[in-house]
């Protein structure tokens, strides 16, 4: 009886969708009150509905209701309570489920902190949202139902994915989602813009913190996801240039841009039209992102359950909702170019710069996406473009973003002093090269390990060198208003980032080896010697688990168990060790047995030395730190109506160094 | 004019896309098309399953279009693929040659005593030595070779009634025109 009550839930929080989506922007089109009030009921409606349903297939799995297809194509009896869970967006219909139920909880908070904007204003915005949410509700409806029964209902179900069956992977989706899904607000805010032709800018300010939300989350999303790919695929790699990653990297990418376009319009009045385009840019690759992994146009490691019908409804539902905003953009985008002037060296031309390499990089990600299709479209046979083309050219497209990062703080908006910044550059530029020559020493000249230590130098140091001086200059108190203290914060992961790139790019030792029992190798100096395998049982997989036991100068260091599990349906499953640090990891991968009939003899491993790579996902945790401080800053909490009416002219103004 | 550049670099992506999902329903993306075909299949010199002590080569086979198909008693796909073949093996007009792969030879022969044997011989690669050359993933799997020896055609997975009449027999019906 409760998918059916899921199902139903469903169908009428599509009702409540189309009244939110339509009845408010006529309200507003007409200037009528009384149907722009629908907005929020609506929307409050279909989230309640929504999540109704969310709860009823979380329910279905945890009560083993296997007479629901998709709960018996995901879990089975053996499978621990908490992997039933995140089982429910294991699979096409349930991240669905996942995506729509998240864009409920943006809509509703939206609707909770919007009690200070103006009334049509709201309601454009909550109509764009609503509209939106009627394509997803659809698609799910009609072609991706995750209530749909199985007759008879089998004793027991399949398996979720063993690849999925990870810490990791229980929150990288959620998590994932809360980025995608929170550019729909930017979208919809610039959306309501456009169709309100309102000269004012006061939208780019309202729009900032759920911006700055949304790519705080994409960061972690993404972490998660490559710290999941790192420990769960066994290849200790942490990034494949994937369409799937793609796909969540060019919105970061283009988020990333929109956040300082943002603060430009807001500031500055300039860069209005860029800053919409980038709005709906950004809100359509999160929908690319959804078409590429679910349309099964592109294949990838992440193999997902492909269907040409759910394929052709994603692209026509693309193609309106982008297509219609882009025209409409055309159509009603600002035609003055507006905003007060800046000279050459000023904050807005650095970031003009930023901008146009982050976008010109999200650009060239997709394109190397989608180049097998290309190739496939012009004839040219199976092609397609691997890391080589992806790591160059986007290396090349972010020299110039690091090599303005750390004057950013600096840089005045409109014209800034040039004597200080040669200062900022001598002083960042010589701690860059000392640090440079020390790891020059260290590493035997490894020229990435060089070219890392110096990047991250640069940034980490210049970074630091604003902290300073604003600890010295400011009375206390007003040192580091919120939004300040984010920008610093990302800025500074973006060096821990580089550390953490090209220092385990340069100094990673990478064995695979025979090994038999008692047999030690030496590995980045450390010892690691294997000890045999015995076997070993999980709830729902049973596999044999190596013992490695690593010294260094003769001391133990650790003792790690890698797994080769084999799950309660025969998947394989690689399950590695591994040993962290701050300065490095230790990772060791049980391969094949040498000899099937002797599981006690030798067996292939696969040894890792990483160093820093934890550098990696501290850099961007540090900048979904900044994305979140950044938005709590007190100024974007937004006044009642009528000051905000007021206030605009002086608000742009206001510059903060 | 300009603000219209967006929309119709979307268009044009739009239109890629749709490509995308036509072409997908036409083409099996797993489907590598093997460098093998239209190649001479590698040699090979194989003992026959009833008869270790007789071998059988790719010369000794020249001559005449046949039929390789890969099985193991172990594979669970080939006891799909087993009734097709027992049904449709005899209609496609040319030899069928049994390539018995990681398998021990006592429960090939008990397979086929049990299911049927669809084959005109079967050669047998223990080892797998020779599997490698002829680039073969897994079983089942099925080569049309032809009386020169060149690998004409190839079909990963098993040989479905459909996969018969729409891919294999067209692709022998092609061998007997060439070679009136």
């Amino acid at each position: 009886m409760t998918p059916e009550l899921g199902q139903l839930a469903l169908i009428l929080a599509l009702l409540l969708a189309f009244a939110q989506g339509v009845l408010p922007l006529i309200g507003a089109w007409r200037n009528h009150r009384a149907l722009m009030a629908v907005a929020r009921p609506a929307a409050a409606g279909q989230a309640v509905f929504v999540s109704l349903a969310f709860v009823l297939l979380v329910w279905a799995f945890l009560q083993f209701d296997f007479s629901v297809q998709y709960v018996a194509d995901n879990s089975n009896l053996a499978l621990p309570w908490y992997y039933r869970i995140a089982a429910v967006w294991g699979a096409h219909e349930g991240s669905l489920l996942l995506w729509i139920f998240i864009l409920n909880l943006w809509t509703l908070a939206l609707t909770v902190f919007s009690r200070n904007l103006p009334e049509v204003f709201v309601a454009r915005v909550l109509g764009v949202l609503g509209l939106v949410s009627v394509g997803f509700l659809a698609f799910i409806i009609f072609t991706s139902n995750p209530f749909l029964r199985l007759l008879p209902m089998p004793a027991d179900g399949a398996d979720l994915n063993p690849v999925l069956q990870d810490p990791g992977m229980t929150f990288h989706p959620p998590v994932l989602y809360m980025g995608y899904v929170g550019f729909s607000v930017a979208f919809a805010f610039s959306i309501a813009a456009l169709l309100g032709g309102e000269l004012e800018q006061a939208w780019v300010r309202w729009a900032r913190p759920w911006t700055n939300v949304a790519w705080a989350f994409l960061s972690a999303g993404i972490v998660a996801g490559s710290w999941w790919a790192y420990a769960e695929l066994g290849w200790g790699g942490w990034w494949f240039w994937d369409p799937v990653e793609n796909a969540s990297f060019m919105p970061w990418l283009v988020g990333a841009a929109l956040i300082h376009a943002q603060a430009v319009t807001e500031k500055r009045g300039a860069l209005r039209a860029w800053t919409i385009l980038l709005s709906i840019f950004a809100f359509s690759l999160s929908l690319l992102g959804t078409f590429l992994v679910r349309s099964g146009v592109l294949t990838s490691v992440h193999a997902f359950a492909s269907d040409p019908k759910r394929g052709l409804f994603i692209l026509c539902f693309l193609a309106v909702v982008v297509g219609g905003s882009l025209l409409l953009y055309a159509l009603r985008a600002p035609k003055v170019a507006g905003g007060k002037p800046f000279s050459v060296v000023s904050r807005e031309t650095a970031i003009l710069i930023g901008n146009l390499m982050l976008t010109v990089a999200a650009a060239m990600v997709l394109l190397g996406t989608l180049f097998p299709l290309v190739g496939d479209a012009l004839n040219l046979g199976k092609v397609s473009v691997g890391p080589p083309y992806f790591g160059l050219l986007f290396t090349l497209l972010m020299l110039p973003v690091v090599a303005l990062l750390p004057f950013g703080p600096y840089l005045r908006w409109g014209k800034s002093d040039t004597p200080l910044l040669k200062r900022i550059m001598w002083r960042a530029g010589l701690a860059a090269i000392a640090c440079a020559i020390i790891a020059a020493f260290l590493t035997d000249g490894e020229t990435k390990a060089i070219a890392g230590t110096a990047a991250a130098v640069w940034c980490g140091f210049g970074t630091l060198l604003y902290v300073v001086k604003r600890w010295r200059e400011m009375p206390a108190g007003r040192r580091y208003p919120a939004e300040m203290a984010g920008m610093l914060l990302a800025h500074f992961g973006v060096g821990v980032f580089l550390a953490g790139v090209l220092l385990t790019n340069a100094l990673s030792v990478e064995r695979d080896v025979r090994m038999s029992p008692g047999q030690a190798e030496s590995i980045g100096g450390y010892d690691f010697r294997f000890d045999g395998v015995h076997e070993t049982q999980g709830p729902n997989w049973h596999g044999d688990q190596g013992t490695v036991t690593v010294m260094r100068n003769g001391r133990e260091v650790a003792v790690m168990h890698p797994q080769k599990r084999t799950y309660t349906r025969g998947q394989v499953q690689t399950e590695s060790a591994i040993n962290p640090g701050i300065t490095r990891d230790l990772y060791v991968a049980l391969g094949e047995p040498m000899d099937r009939t002797q599981p006690d003899g030798a067996w292939a491993l696969r040894l890792y030395d990483k160093p820093f790579v934890r550098w990696i996902w501290a850099g961007g945790l540090f900048m979904m730190l900044g994305g979140f401080f950044a938005a709590a800053d007190r100024r974007f909490r937004a006044k009642r109506v009528a000051e905000t009416e007021a206030v605009p002219a002086a608000a742009l103004q206001e510059s903060r160094a | 004019m300009s603000r219209l550049v967006p929309f119709f670099g979307f268009m044009l992506l739009v239109a890629l896309f749709g490509f995308g999902i036509w072409w997908n329903t036409q083409h099996d993306q797993r489907e590598v098309p093997s460098p093998l075909i239209n190649k001479p299949a590698p040699a090979f010199v194989l003992p026959k399953l009833d008869d270790p002590t007789q071998t059988v080569s790719r010369e000794a086979l020249m001559g005449k279009p046949y039929l390789i198909n890969v099985f193991a008693s172990w594979c669970i796909a080939c006891g799909e693929e087993h009734p097709v073949l027992m049904t449709q093996g005899k209609s496609i007009g040319v030899p069928i040659i049994g390539y018995n792969y990681k398998d021990a030879a006592d429960d090939a022969k008990a397979w086929l005593a049990k299911h049927g044997d669809p084959y005109d011989m079967v050669i047998v690669d223990q080892e797998g030595r020779t599997a490698i050359d002829f680039g073969v993933y897994g079983a089942p799997e099925s080569f049309l070779v032809d009386g020169k020896g060149v690998i004409r055609y190839k079909r990963i997975g098993p040989l479905t009634p459909e996969a018969i009449e729409k891919e294999l027999k067209p692709a022998i019906a092609a061998l007997a025109k060439e070679q009136p």
